[in-house]
């Protein structure tokens, strides 16, 4: 606690704090990168306002995009976080690779503190605002649509949850510009993390924006499981629908139990450090080892809380693009539930060092095996769709065979893990650092982007360029394989994680051939932007409006590309799996409906952008000592809350003669569009009508 | 308080409700009313005692679930299978926690 | 689909209001999933007092020395009966379309419950007058943190039914007024079941050992 007893309007923040303004007062190149970072984040808004401003977004920006409660909308927002928050990590990983490459008996070009920094918001971001919200994003988009819905259960939940995660995301990037972050990793283990030995604000701004984004998950949770139980199309079981939505449905039940573990986690180090509670300090009956336990009992289900969406992309696309029913779907159902449960049996494999006797070591590491199975089971199941079927070899395609590959490889060193006497020699190595980045870099990267280049032409009506895409994709393997390969073998060489400066000059050409792959990682992201920036300007060539470009099977094809506000003009009645493959081999797909009804939708609203900007400003309060403004802001966002619930017109009506106009004249464009043999399903001949091959 | 309802057609499942809580709320008391005796009165020797008040705890919650909030055999599957499956993840955390904590305290000393 | 005549935990409107009925099931489902991620918090405030009972006392005071049984057995019968009188009120509001009844039940909730948060602020003032402060041992910390998190959501359980008292009387009772009330049960209810924990494994198992 400060030792002043004043008041001061802004709690602990003073001029020193700005970076750029630190950055004056301490010359040196590290403090020069600091700030230049947070330049490029202000040049970067700024330039975000002037294109706003020049082409007159604003209106459009409000009206249509930060008050819509359209899950279409708020997942396409979700995935805009993610990548703008995947440009600044990945820049991180460069840097810290560059410095590594010459840290070698050398202080390289980053200070220790600054290195801290740099691995911690790393991990935090792309964990937290990166991988979080691309699955997210994706559930959002897909998943209503997949079970025959209109929209999530709760649809404002769904945008306040969005806005908690943005909100999280605004304090990381406000603290390259005000203050530091923490510099305890992505776990912030105490006592490193207590007030007594990280005194400053960098732990608080990794609390408060860590707990904002993990309600928002939680509620996402909620919301998820709450549409795909309660709001499916009539006909459409549970055994019905796409392998996403199972992933999705075992997905959001991890989100609403494992987010509260990591609540507690934060909340107990938080009172600790604001408050001089004992939980986890050295004296006075602490245990800082239930820090490890309770972020651990978070930590573990999270990864599958990743992957699992993931594995559900990879089952439609591999599906898809083979040109097959999947093959073992009960035994993919069964695979994904096993998973979801085995999740919350494992999680003490991340600390098989601290101390606990053998048997408790082996009972996890024994769990931890079996986990490997299910997994397995799914990777055969994938394998045999491919399996006498008819190949595309597109983007998305390519991304998951790579991953195919490489996640396996990543799962047979995790085996090697598991097993604590082998994991107390390599427990905190670049080995492990080799291992996790080998399971999310191919696996829900790879899963997410082949998300993207899927569903990219349903959700904006225009498919993107492949050539770019293939490009990007072996920028992305190559650069996968040179950066982590090598810190397997530095890991085994003794070489440890969050390392600042190395003494030995074995390590140095590892650590070249790894910085050299992680600018082909850099190259693949940005060649991601060449092919969306190419096929925006291609748009009109690549337009498919009728929909369906690559033969899809399941419901989300069935409507337009972009689909209504409303999803479908009639819910559809299903019949079977791959339910709209089935309407289009029986014939009953873009059928008249006999009958339109008004549509009730929610309106926007602009509760949600409201508490999240107060969510911000709460975090921001709370990380500086302002009491008087956290308090404020506190009851803003309880304030809003309620003041909502005195609302009673909540939604509006789509009149069903507009459904009727709208529908029939997009179906009199269906029926006029060519079908698109398969060789052609990469040209301007593709509208969105592909052919069914039987 | 107890006066014949003004909605039509549903007197008998208004009895029945009413039953549940006067029910529920009986058990409540008379459990709880043990447990602090137990303790009050020095009852059983510690170990039992301990057990004892455990027992008439899960007891007592399965009496608010079944009268209280109307879980039972006959609710909605999900909603079963929701409180089964939390029970199953509470098991583990709690278990595992204390587990874990109890094994790398005996190892501390 | 759903074979039961129970389409979702609590009282169910059944054929008394058969719209309201079938607006409840999503509605009450989502909540009971929060009720549950809510569970796992408590529980895991659970988990670390259990150790820290046990294992953080350092030179600080044990349970025995600082916990008021006659104070927590008033404490539980208030918030017992407030269950109770919840209960009343939710057949109020599915059998009697309009009268008082719904109105003085929730208030007499709402008095028992404030009683409920009085005795339980009465205790910890009690407790920190005599040095037992959170800051004190580890033991002291995960009680505080426990106990208190029940009370704040009791409290916003209380903020939230005076909220609802005025809607009723501003909006009348419609659907969403009574699915919000019967949230509110859920909720409530809940909240006794996570007291019957800690009054059994915190205040009961703290003196016996």
């Amino acid at each position: 606690m400060s030792a002043e007893s004043s008041f001061s309007l802004l709690g602990n923040l003073g001029a020193q704090d700005i970076s750029f303004v630190h950055a004056y007062e301490n010359p040196v190149m590290s403090e020069f990168i600091a700030a230049s970072a947070g330049g490029f984040m202000v040049v970067g808004a700024v330039i975000v306002i002037a294109l706003l401003s020049y082409y007159r977004g604003w209106r459009s920006l409000w009206f249509d995009w930060l008050t819509s409660v359209d899950h279409k909308k708020v997942g396409i927002m979700y995935i805009v976080v993610a990548f703008v928050m995947l440009a600044r990590a990945i820049i991180e990983a460069v840097l810290m690779r560059y410095h590594q490459s010459i840290a070698v008996n050398d202080p390289g070009i980053l200070s220790p503190d600054h290195f801290g920094q740099l691995f911690s918001t790393h991990g935090s971001i792309m964990i937290f605002f990166v991988a979080m919200p691309f699955v997210s994003g994706m559930m959002n988009y897909i998943m209503p649509q997949q079970i025959g819905a209109r929209d999530v259960s709760f649809p404002l939940l769904n945008a306040i949850s969005l806005w908690l995660t943005a909100a999280g995301a605004a304090l990381v990037m406000i603290s390259l510009v005000v203050g530091q972050f923490s510099t305890g990793g992505w776990t912030a283990y105490p006592p490193y993390t207590s007030i007594e030995f990280s005194p400053g604000e960098g732990v608080d701004y990794w609390i408060w924006s860590i707990s904002l984004t993990s309600i928002g998950s939680t509620l996402t949770g909620l919301n998820f499981a709450t549409t795909i139980y309660k709001n499916r199309a009539p006909g459409m079981t549970l055994f019905r629908m796409p392998l996403f939505c199972w992933t999705t449905l075992c997905t959001s039940i991890l989100m609403i139990f494992a987010m509260a573990p990591l609540t507690i986690a934060t909340l107990m180090l938080a009172l600790d450090r604001y408050a001089g509670f004992h939980f986890f300090t050295n004296d006075s009956g602490g245990n800082m080892m239930n820090y490890a336990n309770l972020f651990w009992l978070f930590g573990h289900p999270e990864v599958y809380i990743l992957i699992l969406p993931a594995f559900g992309v990879f089952s439609e696309v591999i599906s898809t693009f083979s040109g097959k029913v999947i093959y073992g779907y009960k035994s993919l159902v069964f695979a994904t539930m096993s998973i979801a449960v085995l999740s919350f049996t494992v999680w003490l494999h991340h600390f098989f060092t601290m101390g606990q006797g053998a048997n408790v070591n082996a009972v996890f590491g024994i769990a931890t095996m079996l986990i490997g199975v299910p997994t397995g089971v799914k990777v055969y199941d994938w394998l045999l769709t491919m399996v006498r079927g008819r190949i595309r070899l597109s983007t998305a395609m390519l991304f998951s065979i790579m991953f195919l590959v490489t996640f396996v490889l990543g799962g047979l060193t995790g085996v090697i893990l598991a097993n604590p006497p082998v994991d107390f020699a390599v427990h905190n190595s670049l080995f492990l650092v080799a291992h996790f980045h080998n399971m999310v870099i191919p696996g829900v990267l790879f899963g997410m982007i082949a998300g993207y280049q899927f569903w990219f032409p349903k959700a904006f009506g225009f498919r993107l360029s492949e050539r770019w895409g293939k490009a990007s994709f072996w920028c992305w393997s190559i650069g996968f394989y040179l950066t982590f390969m090598p810190l397997y073998a530095l890991g085994l060489m003794g070489a440890m994680r969050r390392t600042v400066e190395w003494f030995r000059p074995e390590y140095l050409g590892w650590l070249q051939v790894s910085f050299a792959g992680a600018m082909l990682l850099l190259s693949g992201f940005l060649l991601l932007a060449v092919q969306l920036i190419v096929s925006v300007r291609q748009r009109e060539q690549r337009r498919v409006p009728a929909g369906d470009p690559w033969d899809g099977r399941s419901l989300e094809w069935s409507n337009s590309a972009p689909p209504p506000e409303y999803n479908f003009a009639v819910i559809p009645q299903v019949e079977a799996r791959d339910a709209f493959s089935w309407m289009k081999e029986h014939k009953k797909a873009y059928l008249s409906p006999d009958n339109y009804e008004d549509i009730m939708v929610p309106k926007n609203s602009m509760v949600a952008p409201v508490i999240g900007v107060a969510a911000i400003v709460f975090g921001f309060a709370l990380v500086w000592h302002i009491w008087w403004l956290a308090i404020v802001s506190f009851t803003g966002i309880w304030g809003t809350v309620i003041a909502r619930s005195f609302v009673t017109e909540t939604e509006r009506v789509i009149p069903a003669s507009e459904v009727r106009a709208d529908h029939e004249a997009w179906l009199a464009r269906v029926r006029e569009a060519p079908v698109t043999p398969r060789e052609r399903e990469d040209t301007s001949d593709n509208v969105g009508r592909a052919e069914v091959l039987a | 308080m107890n006066g014949e309802p003004t909605t039509g057609g549903a007197v008998e499942t208004y009895e029945k409700d009413f039953r549940s809580y006067c029910i529920g709320g009986a058990l409540a008391l008379v459990l709880t009313a043990i447990a602090f005796a137990l303790v009050a009165f020095e009852i059983l020797p510690v170990f039992e005692r301990l057990v004892a008040i455990a027992l008439l705890a899960v007891v007592q919650i399965v009496v608010h679930f079944r009268y209280f909030l109307h879980i039972s055999w006959h609710s909605h599957r999900d909603d079963l299978q929701l409180v089964l499956f939390t029970s199953l993840i509470l098991f583990l955390m709690v278990g595992g926690t204390i587990w874990i904590l109890f094994n790398l305290h005996s190892r501390m000393m | 689909m759903n074979t039961s005549p129970l389409s979702h935990p609590g009282l169910n409107l059944g054929s008394v209001d058969e719209y309201s009925h079938e607006e409840a099931e999503p509605v009450i489902f989502g909540f009971w999933i929060f009720l549950m991620a809510d569970l796992v918090l408590f529980a895991l405030l659970f988990a670390t007092y259990a150790t820290m009972s046990v294992q953080g006392q350092a030179d600080g005071p044990s349970p025995a020395d600082i916990f008021d049984l006659s104070s927590a057995f008033i404490g539980t019968m208030l918030l017992l009966a407030s269950s109770i009188t919840f209960g009343m009120a939710s057949l109020a509001l599915k059998y009697r379309a309009d009268g008082p009844h719904l109105v003085l039940w929730l208030v007499l909730t709402f008095i028992l419950g404030a009683g409920f948060i009085g005795m339980e602020l009465r205790d910890f003032m009690t407790m920190i007058a005599q040095g037992a402060v959170p800051q004190l041992s580890g033991f002291l910390s995960s009680f505080y943190l426990l106990v208190a998190t029940h009370g704040i959501h009791v409290t916003a359980g209380l903020i939230w039914m005076i909220v609802l008292l005025i809607q009723l009387r501003v909006m009348g009772r419609t659907t969403t007024v009574k699915l919000r009330i019967m949230r509110l049960a859920l909720f409530w209810h809940m909240l006794d079941i996570v007291w019957v924990c800690i009054f059994s494994f915190v205040y009961l198992y703290g003196v016996t050992l």
